[in-house]
């Protein structure tokens, strides 16, 4: 048996005993090349989720609603900066990362493709899309790898609310006029399959989920997270009073879960491509807050530069 | 001319998946005496399977006359906890 052979079994030993890997630890190149691939996924769509929603700042109906949009996007630009850190420590720089979302290279959560059309929408990604991004944090809080791991715990807590504040905005609409309660249904007749989309695709065609749930690096496939997701938006939506855009959605009692309908698929594989209705727009505007940023950077550099000699 | 070893701060890993976390300070000559001396003085009773040092000097604190400017303003938003949100009872898994 070779040394590597050896070193990655010794490894995976440490994974099925259920301990956690940190930086400085010995790891198979391919975990290392997951995990930055996925760290900086998550990162990137913290920071690309944030324009959607700010979108939406200047015309919230409200300073309470606007004062809650507002603490929920700083929030996102701090998780994804909590996350680009914990890529940062297997080896790779957060210009490198930059680059890599600027130039389209890498991807982010599909998502944040679609368009924010009416007020409803923050609810609905509220609601839906935190919904949907809290189930699978969660299990990302027991991921292997140290520092990813710990990310998750501290974006798990601060989030609670994010969902909160969006379930409240839905409420306001369906307890509304006839004419904001439309609104309402509208916005999770355009969020709900795009939301259960965020799961990535079946088990049956994933291409990473049998060694991600090897390394434990997942704990829960694509197909379980979604099942679950359903399970539990199902009754929200029942409370207020606006119906999911599935004829086939039903309670299986054999199953003690919902059946719901086919995804498509295909709808998903274009906007992953590039193809969705906002991808060009989201690359323009990272791309523009880094170039017009670039005078910041090197000003910031000059200024602590001349410090340093003159002290 | 007398001259005094400077002063790390230490941090120790008590086991993976757990962050380093402060436990107090030494003197040491160099960072790999410091790392030798953490060892003896802080893990005697297996506190831990990792260790960092950083030489005090190096560590850029706060000062305590600036609490008010940067921490009273986080005081007044509450809207950054999730009981601010007023939702039905019936409502699960929220």
């Amino acid at each position: 048996m070779s040394n590597i052979d050896q070193l990655e079994q010794a490894f995976q030993a440490r994974i099925d005993a259920g301990e956690n890997i940190e930086p400085k630890d010995w790891m198979p190149e391919k975990y290392r090349k997951t995990h930055i691939r996925q760290i900086s996924q998550h990162a990137h769509s913290e920071i690309v989720g944030m324009l959607p929603e700010g979108n939406w700042i200047t015309r919230a109906p409200s300073l309470r609603r606007k004062v809650a949009l507002l603490a929920k996007v700083q929030d996102e630009a701090g998780h994804g900066l909590y996350l680009y850190s914990a890529a940062e420590t297997l080896g790779i720089t957060r210009d490198e990362l930059f680059e890599q979302l600027n130039s389209g290279k890498a991807k982010y959560s599909s998502i944040f493709n679609y368009p924010t059309l009416s007020w409803a929408d923050i609810g609905a990604i509220g609601w839906l899309v935190d919904g949907a991004a809290i189930i699978n944090q969660v299990m990302l809080t027991r991921t292997s790898y140290g520092p990813y791991a710990r990310a998750m715990v501290r974006i798990c807590k601060e989030e609670s609310f994010h969902q909160r504040q969006g379930y409240e905005i839905m409420l306001a609409l369906c307890e509304g006029t006839e004419a904001q309660k439309q609104m309402a249904q509208d916005a999770l007749n355009r969020w709900w399959w795009p939301s259960l989309m965020m799961f990535g695709p079946p088990d049956a065609v994933s291409t990473h989920t049998e060694q991600s749930m090897k390394w434990k690096i997942k704990r829960k496939t694509n197909d379980e997270l979604r099942q679950q997701f359903v399970d539990i938006t199902v009754p929200q939506a029942d409370i207020l009073g606006i119906s999911i855009p599935d004829p086939d959605l039903k309670w299986n009692e054999e199953r003690g879960h919902y059946d719901f309908g086919e995804i498509d698929w295909e709808e998903f594989w274009q906007v992953v491509k590039g193809h969705g209705p906002c991808n060009k727009e989201r690359l323009a505007a990272r791309n523009a807050a880094w170039d017009e940023g670039a005078w910041v950077r090197e000003a910031a550099l000059a200024y602590a530069d001349k410090q340093t000699v003159t002290s | 001319m007398k001259k005094e070893w400077p002063i790390w701060e230490v941090f120790i890993r008590s086991k993976n998946g757990l962050e380093h976390r402060h436990v107090g300070s030494l003197h040491a000559a160099d960072a790999t005496m410091a790392i030798e001396n953490a060892r003896d003085v802080y893990t005697r009773r297996q506190e831990g399977v990792s260790i960092w040092v950083v030489e005090s000097k190096d560590i850029t604190a706060s000062q305590p006359e600036n609490k008010g400017e940067l921490f009273e303003p986080a005081a007044d938003k509450v809207y950054r906890h999730p009981t601010f949100y007023e939702l039905p009872d019936e409502l699960k898994h929220m």
